[in-house]
């Protein structure tokens, strides 16, 4: 029992100051977050923390999921609970009170051009993020394609979403059989 | 699960309205009333869906394009907010468009929806994920769904440079995506040297904006 709180805290104290300097996502603070539960805490081995890695982006959800099944495997239900907790709370308070201060100016000729001029950056993100990520997937020219016609068949047609992620799936098994490459 | 995500495919889309006449609502930035359950039953729908990420593709998708419960613009500028500070990008997104509809307990809604639904699939897969690896084909169906929820995420991006990205706005668009997307630079040092130069360009220009940039 006792041990069990120990771990629980040893969660909050693990994640809660990466909560902060989680800029960009979870994704910024793997490399701790990875040395931590393998090296220094040695909670997983190397072929869990993979293995919880690939569930984490294999399951729908944020990146950040990897953090619950970590405290899941760490410590039961409790430790997905307080894990995720831990990783999600303190970032949250700090971006509730900058929206807050963000709204005040509404309406505003400022905002107006606070808007104008984040959009190109918001913009440039979503396309500097999705580059990374299919640089980091390391997919081959199958799923390239698939991405790439993803994207074109999601900008320009009005097709359901889950409708083109089942038929990604569905041809990139396709090509396993076909051409027997991935 | 099947019956609500048709409820919501089947709900009328009453804010989509965008005649001329209507720009003056429009116009006052005022988000449509919208209850906490509707927001909760969103982000939740949105968080068990979005197999392989792509988040932020679904939501721009149902609170923009097809519930207009914010403009594109407004939902852009969450969108900076949400990806430079700290914080999981699509909590901190659910925080802003929760925070903007309906203050802390829409925000509230927003979070324990999104994460509520992939808290309870992720520990069930990995429950079973030792029997998963051995269906032939099932890590090649996961890989194929991710690059087309990578292409949800892009879609944004080129819808969003459609309608909202014009003149000098794209050399600040195309120097992020050089440095950040291209170069590796790390964003936050990017971000804050560029989106201030950009906001002021944006504040000069304001004048020769004005009249004919009403995206609605």
């Amino acid at each position: 029992m006792n041990d069990d709180d120990n771990i629980l805290w040893a969660l909050v104290l693990l994640f809660a100051p990466l909560s902060f300097l989680s800029i960009g996502g979870a994704a910024s603070v793997m490399a701790p977050i990875h040395n931590q539960t393998v090296n220094v805490h040695q909670w997983l081995t190397q072929l869990e923390f993979v293995e919880l890695f690939a569930i984490s982006r294999a399951a729908p959800g944020p990146g950040a999921m990897l953090v619950t099944l970590i405290g899941w495997k760490v410590a039961g239900w409790w430790g997905a609970l307080v894990a995720t907790l831990a990783m999600l709370i303190p970032c949250s308070i700090v971006l509730f009170f900058m929206a807050k201060v963000w709204n005040r100016y509404r309406g505003t000729a400022f905002h107006t051009a606070l808007e104008r001029g984040l959009a190109p950056v918001g913009t440039g993100l979503i396309i500097s993020g999705a580059i990374a990520i299919m640089r980091a997937s390391g997919a081959g020219w199958v799923g390239l394609t698939i991405f790439a016609v993803a994207t074109a068949v999601l900008t320009w047609r009005s097709v359901h979403p889950l409708i083109v992620l089942a038929s990604g799936g569905v041809v990139s098994v396709a090509a396993l059989v076909v051409f027997n490459a991935g | 699960m099947t019956p609500e995500v048709t409820a919501f495919a089947c709900k009328p889309r009453e804010f989509r309205v965008s005649s001329p006449s209507d720009t003056a609502t429009i116009a006052s930035d005022q988000p449509p009333h919208v209850s906490l359950a509707a927001i909760f039953m969103l982000f939740f729908q949105i968080g068990v869906m979005s197999f392989g990420g792509g988040l932020l593709g679904w939501l721009y998708r149902e609170v923009v394009e097809r519930r207009a419960w914010l403009r594109d613009m407004d939902f852009l500028g969450g969108l900076t907010l949400a990806q430079v500070m700290p914080g999981i990008n699509v909590t901190n997104l659910g925080i802003y468009v929760g925070s903007r509809l309906r203050g802390s307990p829409g925000a509230m809604a927003a979070v324990v929806g999104i994460l509520s639904g992939p808290f309870v699939i992720c520990i069930g897969m990995a429950m079973v994920y030792a029997q998963i690896q051995q269906i032939k084909g099932a890590p090649e169906f996961m890989q194929g769904v991710a690059a087309a929820a990578v292409g949800l995420f892009l879609s944004v991006g080129v819808k969003s440079i459609r309608k909202n990205i014009r003149g000098w706005q794209f050399v600040i668009l195309i120097a992020i995506v050089v440095l950040v997307g291209i170069m590796q630079v790390p964003m936050v040092p990017v971000v804050l040297v560029l989106a201030p130069l950009s906001v002021a360009l944006a504040w000069f220009t304001r004048d020769r904006a004005k009249g004919k940039s009403s995206d609605e």
